[in-house]
């Protein structure tokens, strides 16, 4: 359930994300200016930019290994009561 | 009463939804889907919104992408009714020929759409849609072509299946985004401020492309798709 | 494969260490300074994700020609596994875009095809999973046909000039990004074969626990 979840959250994110930032620039950039040539207002910190990005990359590695890992779980049990099955069935 | 009613309702649909979340992803999916087909129409190039003339080509190949898809699926559930499809794939006629005589009809009911589209279009936006009509024509027919070459192979395959209504749109709008774009810059090129045969004559060969390469595509797979 | 497993993920994980140690090491670009580090995961995870796309579109056209369930296992890893270097490379680009360029997001060739590809490939999952019986051949062409579309969206979209960098920065690159970009394409490669192996396994046996179940019915 968590991780149906979780699973919206990541599609819409991941999906929406580059369709809802289709804005129009905030500042009024007409074609491309090199950053270090922008005034120095229109700059943005570079660091808190750099870090999410990497940060985003390894979270959805991480993310998608944790989806793995829930099923084997699923395929775990399904087996186990699969065994027990068996079991019962052998001792009857 | 009433209230109680309609809560207990509510709360039968919504357990459930829950375990399978089916509905919302689908629908979910299906409305984004809906959002790319009229960004790729309507937004332009440089991600600004397009101008006045490029509206009613957006309109009518959005309109044609819609009815395409109910008349696919209204096509194939009849076949699903009277499980003729199963009675076609027994008798020893050649698959491929199937599909096409499938794909044809489905061309024939676009074609007739548009009949009564085109004018109700031009009617409404006042935009030239009869200034070339030859070109108009040949773009709407190759795009129909390239639409309904997918379509009819995707919706013969959901034929069985419990959510065709919402899964064909869903995988057939993403494929067919080059027709969908090629044909309203043709169409736009044609109803322009100052009409571009060329450009419209570019975009005829890229459809024209794509239905060569597609319709290929589809009488090999269909074969090995609709064998059990 | 079985045998290799663990060296190979020793190797991704020790590489995938490393690489911050040459990214740091990297020379500046001139124009875009400390946020075009970004670019090295970011091409590698869309390498990583044609990889996987294109392996998805094969095996489907395998399992298609040759009924074999093998194929079907492998396009459904891929599938997904192309899926989450997509949104890797969905996210980090508008965030570096947004600070190399002012805007997140411009609808020209290449994010119009990532875009697409990433859309085509979650309605490939979602075939998969609410299909209904028998949907593995239809979700099989969907990824053929998916694979068959990109030069078509490429061509008509490209037609209009672009602000993402052209396909020519590679080349072009500065000798001392050479090493750490081509090092971090090992390693998103290698990290995508570790996956695909992973996965694929899970998958198989997931059919197999089918098999037995259906064998148990009867």
């Amino acid at each position: 359930m968590l991780k149906r979840l979780a699973l919206v959250l990541f599609l819409m994110t991941g999906v929406a994300a580059p369709v809802l930032a289709q804005q129009t620039p905030t500042t009024s950039q007409e074609k491309f200016v090199p950053i270090d040539q922008l005034p120095p207002e229109e700059k943005l910190p570079a660091a808190p930019f750099l870090i999410s990005a990497y940060a985003i990359v390894w979270l959805i590695a991480m993310f998608y290994i944790w989806t793995v890992w829930q099923r084997v779980n699923k395929l775990e049990t399904e087996f186990r009561a699969l065994e027990r099955r068996g079991h019962k069935d052998a001792a009857r | 009463m009433f209230l109680r009613t309609a809560l207990l309702v509510l709360k039968k649909d919504v357990s459930v939804e829950v375990k399978s979340l089916e509905i919302v992803f689908t629908t979910l999916f299906f409305a984004i889907s809906c959002v790319l087909i009229f960004s790729f129409a309507l937004v332009g190039p440089d991600g600004e919104a397009i101008d006045k003339a490029m509206v009613p080509s957006a309109i009518l190949w959005i309109a044609v992408a819609f009815a395409g898809v109910l008349g696919l699926g209204r096509a194939f559930e009849r076949e699903r009714y009277g499980e003729t499809l199963k009675a076609l794939l027994l008798a020893p006629a050649p698959r491929p020929a199937i599909y096409v005589g499938k794909l044809l009809g489905i061309l024939l009911l676009l074609f007739m759409t548009e009949l009564v589209l085109v004018p109700t279009i031009a009617f409404v936006f006042d935009a030239p849609l009869f200034d070339r009509v030859l070109l108009l024509a040949g773009l709407l027919v190759a795009g129909n072509i390239g639409f309904a070459a997918v379509g009819t192979l995707f919706a013969a395959m959901l034929v069985r299946s419990g959510s065709r209504e919402i899964m064909l749109p869903i995988l057939l709008y993403p494929i067919t985004i080059p027709v969908l774009i090629a044909g309203v810059r043709g169409t736009s090129a044609l109803l322009s401020a100052d009409p571009s045969v060329p450009a419209a004559t570019m975009w005829l060969s890229v459809l024209l492309s794509f239905d060569v390469v597609f319709v290929t595509l589809a009488l090999w797979t269909f074969e090995p798709l609709m064998t059990e | 494969m079985r045998k290799a497993f663990l060296p190979l993920l020793v190797l991704t994980g020790a590489m995938f260490a490393y690489a911050p140690v040459m990214i740091a090491g990297a020379p500046y670009e001139s124009t875009m300074l400390l946020v075009q580090k970004i670019f090295y995961f970011h091409v590698p995870s869309w390498f990583a994700m044609f990889t996987g796309v294109f392996v998805a579109g094969l095996a489907g056209v395998w399992f298609l020609a040759r009924t074999d369930e093998r194929g079907d296992r492998v396009a459904v890893s891929a599938s997904e596994i192309a899926l989450m270097f997509g949104a890797m490379g969905l996210t980090s680009g508008p965030i570096w875009a947004k600070r190399a360029w002012g805007v997140a997001w411009q609808w020209d060739a290449k994010l119009t095809i990532a875009l697409l590809l990433e859309l085509i490939f979650v309605a490939y999952l979602l075939l998969r999973k609410y299909g209904g019986a028998g949907s593995e051949k239809l979700a099989a062409a969907v990824a053929l046909f998916g694979m068959a579309v990109v030069p078509f969206v490429y061509y008509a979209v490209n037609i209009w000039r672009t602000i993402h960098p052209s396909n020519s920065v590679v080349p072009s690159l500065e000798p001392g990004m050479f090493g750490p970009f081509w090092f971090c394409v090992m390693t998103f490669m290698l990290f995508f074969l570790v996956l695909l192996a992973l996965r694929v396994r899970v998958e198989r046996l997931r059919t197999d626990l089918d098999e037995l179940y259906r064998a148990e019915e009867s």
